[in-house]
C-alpha cells in the first residue's frame, strides 16, 4: 500500500514524502488502490464539509456571514457570536444554569443507571442458561429491530398513569430500558472464560461478588462504551414530549430555541451548534479503542 | 375411590410443580435478582406498550373517554381513506429502500477501507466518518447549505457557476424534498453499525488470508467475498438491523428541515403521520394503528434480510 503525504516544512517549502509501508498482502492492484483511496477521501470530504461550515460559522463576523458568494473558511475569526450567545444565555427568562443542571441530572442519572442496571442484567445472561435466559436474549436482539417511537404513545400513556410526566424520570427510565446497550455488554460478557468463574466459585465467591470482583473488571471496555453511548443519547435529549415545564427542560431545547430565532442568529446558532457537537465528539475520540474493542464482539449470532 | 385418587393425583402434581418452580428459584436467585430490575423496565416500558399498541389500534381512543373497540376500522380507513397515509407509506419505502441499502454499504465500504490503512490514519477516519451522528443538532446546518434565498451555499454555488439564474426554493419544491432529506439521512447514517464493521475487520483472523492466497483467491475481491464478509457475517447481521430501524424511522430530519407539514406532503413520512395523530390531534387509536403497522414492517423487513445475510459466501 502506498500514500502520498503533502506535508509542509517549516521552510514554507512543499515537500513531498512517499511514505512506503511494506505490502501486507500481495492480492493488490496500485491502480486500484488509487482508485478506493481517492473515493474515500471524497467521501471524506463530504463528511466534513458540513461540520466545517458549523466551525467556521461560529467563529464568524456578521458580514462574513451574508457574504456572496458564501465562503467556506473564516477569513476575521471573531469570538462575538460566543459573546452573544452569552448574552442571550444571561438574559433568559429561566437561569441558564438551570438547564444546564437538568441535562447534567438526566445523563448523569441516566448513564449510572443504564450501566449498572444493564451489566448486572447482562452478566447471568451472558453466563449461566438458565429457564427464561433464552427467551428474555432473544427478546433483546427481537426489541433492537425496531426504534423506540413506535413504543412511543403507550410509553407515554403509561408513564403518565404512573404520574412520572413532566419530570426528569421518563427520560431516565427511556434511557435505561434501551437494549443496545445491554446487547453489548453481554456480547462481550460471553467471552470471559467460564473458569474464572468456577475458580472464584470453588472459593466461595456469590454471584455477586463474582459479578463485581470478576466481571465487572473484565468488562471495562463494555462498560466505558455503554458510558459513550447513553451519554450520547442523553447530551442531546430535549425532553420531547415527556417535559413540558419550561425549567425542568434540557440544554438542549433552550439551546435549539436560540437556533429557531432565524437567519439574523446563524453566527450565534452555529456557535451552539459547535459547542453541542464538540462534547460527544471529544468523549468518542477519548473512549475509541474500548469502543471498538467492545464492537468487536457485537455480532449476532444465528 | 376413583375421583378421590384423581383428586389427590392433581394435588400431588400441582405440588410438585410448586416444588419444581422453588427448586428453579433457589438454584437460580441470584440470577434472577440481578436481572429483575432490566426485566422490570423492560417489561413495563417495551413489552407492555407493544401490547398495549396493538389492542388500542382496535379501538377508538382519545385520552377522556375509556377506549371503544371499533374492530378493523382504523385499519380499514388508514389503508382506504387516509390519501395522506398512503404517501407517507410510499416516501417511508422510498427512503429506506435508497438510504438503507446506500448507508450499508457505505458502512460497510468506508469501513473496509479504512481497516487497511496504519492505525493512526484509522482511528482519525473512523472519528470523520462516525463524527456526524453524534454531532447532535448540527444537520441544522442543511437547512443553511439548502436555505431558499441566495445565502444558501447550494444556491450560491449554483448561481455563481451560472448553473441557475434564481435560487431555488429546495424545501418548497416537491421534487426536491426527498432527494435533500436522502442525502442528510446519508451523511447522519455511519453510526454504531459502522462501528461494528470496523472493530469486524480488526478480529478477523489473518491467516485466513494466507491460506487463501495458497487456495488461489488472485484479488481484493475474491478475498472479500470469500474471507472477509462470511468472517464478518455476525457484524454484517448486526449492522443490517440497525441500518434498517435507522431508516425506516425517519421523522426528526423531516420535520426539522423540510417544516411540518411538508409542502404537499413530501417529506411526510409514517413516523411524522404517526407524531400528527399521536401528539397533535390525540387520536390514540388511530396513531396505535399506524404505530402497529410500523412495528410490524419493521420486524418484517429485518428477519427478511436476516435470512438473506445468512446466505453471504455460500
Amino acid at each position: 500500500m502506498q500514500l502520498i503525504m503533502v506535508s509542509r516544512r517549516a521552510s514554507g517549502k512543499k515537500v513531498v514524502k512517499m511514505i512506503r509501508t511494506r505490502r501486507k498482502r500481495p492480492n493488490r492492484s496500485r491502480t486500484v488502490d488509487i482508485i478506493l483511496t481517492l473515493i474515500l477521501g471524497l467521501f471524506g470530504i463530504f463528511s466534513l464539509l458540513p461540520l466545517i461550515f458549523v466551525i467556521s460559522n461560529a467563529f464568524k463576523p456578521l458580514n462574513e456571514i451574508f457574504l456572496f458568494p458564501p465562503r467556506l473558511f473564516v477569513y476575521n475569526p471573531t469570538l462575538n457570536n460566543f459573546k452573544d450567545l452569552f448574552i442571550i444565555i444571561g438574559n433568559s427568562w429561566i437561569p441558564f444554569l438551570r438547564y444546564i443542571f437538568n441535562t447534567v441530572f438526566i445523563t448523569v442519572v441516566g448513564t449510572l443507571g443504564t450501566v449498572i442496571i444493564g451489566s448486572m442484567a447482562a452478566f447471568p445472561l451472558a453466563k449461566y442458561n438458565f429457564p427464561g435466559s433464552k427467551v428474555m436474549s432473544n427478546l433483546i436482539v427481537y426489541s433492537l429491530m425496531f426504534s423506540g417511537a413506535v413504543t412511543a404513545l403507550p410509553n407515554y400513556i403509561i408513564m403518565s398513569k404512573l404520574g412520572l410526566i413532566d419530570s426528569y424520570w421518563p427520560v431516565i427510565i427511556t434511557a435505561v430500558g434501551s437494549t443496545l446497550g445491554l446487547y453489548l455488554m453481554k456480547n462481550h460478557m460471553v467471552q470471559i472464560p467460564d473458569s474464572l468463574l468456577e475458580a472464584s466459585k470453588i472459593d466461595g465467591a456469590s454471584e455477586y461478588r463474582i459479578f463485581w470482583s470478576v466481571i465487572m473488571p473484565l468488562s471495562k471496555p463494555a462498560w466505558i462504551t455503554l458510558i459513550v453511548l447513553s451519554f450520547q443519547s442523553l447530551w442531546g435529549t430535549t425532553g420531547g414530549t415527556f417535559i413540558y415545564t419550561e425549567k425542568l427542560k434540557p440544554v438542549s431545547y433552550a439551546l435549539s430555541q436560540i437556533i429557531n430565532a432565524g437567519i439574523v442568529r446563524t453566527g450565534v446558532a452555529s456557535a451552539v451548534a459547535l459547542i453541542m457537537l464538540i462534547v460527544p465528539v471529544i468523549v468518542f475520540v477519548i473512549s475509541q479503542s474500548n469502543i471498538i474493542e467492545t464492537m468487536a464482539t457485537s455480532g449476532i449470532k444465528e | 375411590m376413583a375421583v378421590g385418587q384423581v383428586l389427590s393425583l392433581n394435588k400431588a402434581n400441582k405440588l410438585s410443580k410448586k416444588n419444581k418452580y422453588l427448586e428453579i428459584w433457589r438454584q437460580h436467585k441470584e440470577k434472577y435478582i440481578l436481572i429483575a430490575p432490566f426485566g422490570i423496565i423492560f417489561v413495563c416500558f417495551t413489552v407492555v406498550p407493544i401490547i398495549v399498541s396493538i389492542v388500542l389500534s382496535f379501538t377508538s381512543f382519545n385520552m377522556l373517554e375509556l377506549p371503544e373497540f371499533v374492530g378493523l376500522r382504523n385499519y380499514i380507513n388508514l389503508i382506504v381513506n387516509d390519501s395522506v397515509f398512503l404517501i407517507a407509506i410510499k416516501n417511508t419505502l422510498l427512503f429506506a429502500i435508497i438510504t438503507g441499502p446506500i448507508s450499508y454499504i457505505m458502512c460497510f465500504g468506508f469501513a473496509w477501507l479504512i481497516n487497511e490503512l496504519p492505525p493512526k490514519i484509522r482511528a482519525l477516519m473512523t472519528l470523520v466518518f462516525y463524527a456526524p451522528s453524534i454531532s447532535g443538532n448540527a444537520y441544522l446546518i442543511w437547512k443553511l447549505i439548502f436555505s431558499s434565498d441566495m445565502y444558501g451555499y447550494a444556491n450560491a454555488w449554483l448561481m455563481k457557476l451560472g448553473l441557475i439564474s434564481e435560487p431555488i426554493l429546495w424545501f418548497d419544491t416537491k421534487e426536491y424534498v426527498m432527494p435533500i432529506l436522502i442525502i442528510v439521512q446519508l451523511w447522519l447514517s455511519l453510526g454504531v453499525g459502522f462501528l461494528a464493521f470496523i472493530a469486524g475487520f480488526q478480529t478477523i483472523d489473518k491467516s485466513l488470508y494466507e491460506v487463501g492466497m495458497i487456495d488461489g483467491i488472485k484479488n481484493r475481491w475474491q478475498e472479500l467475498w470469500y474471507i472477509t464478509l462470511p468472517s464478518m457475517k455476525p457484524q454484517l447481521m448486526f449492522g443490517a438491523v440497525m441500518q434498517i430501524t435507522q431508516s425506516l424511522s425517519v421523522a426528526g430530519i423531516s420535520m426539522e428541515l423540510a417544516g411540518f407539514p411538508s409542502v404537499e406532503y413530501a417529506g411526510h413520512t409514517i413516523l411524522t403521520h404517526l407524531y400528527d395523530y399521536g401528539n397533535i390531534r390525540f387520536e390514540m387509536g388511530y396513531a396505535s394503528a399506524i404505530a402497529t403497522l410500523l412495528f410490524f414492517i419493521m420486524m418484517f423487513s429485518n428477519i427478511i434480510v436476516q435470512k438473506l445475510l445468512r446466505r453471504v459466501g455460500e
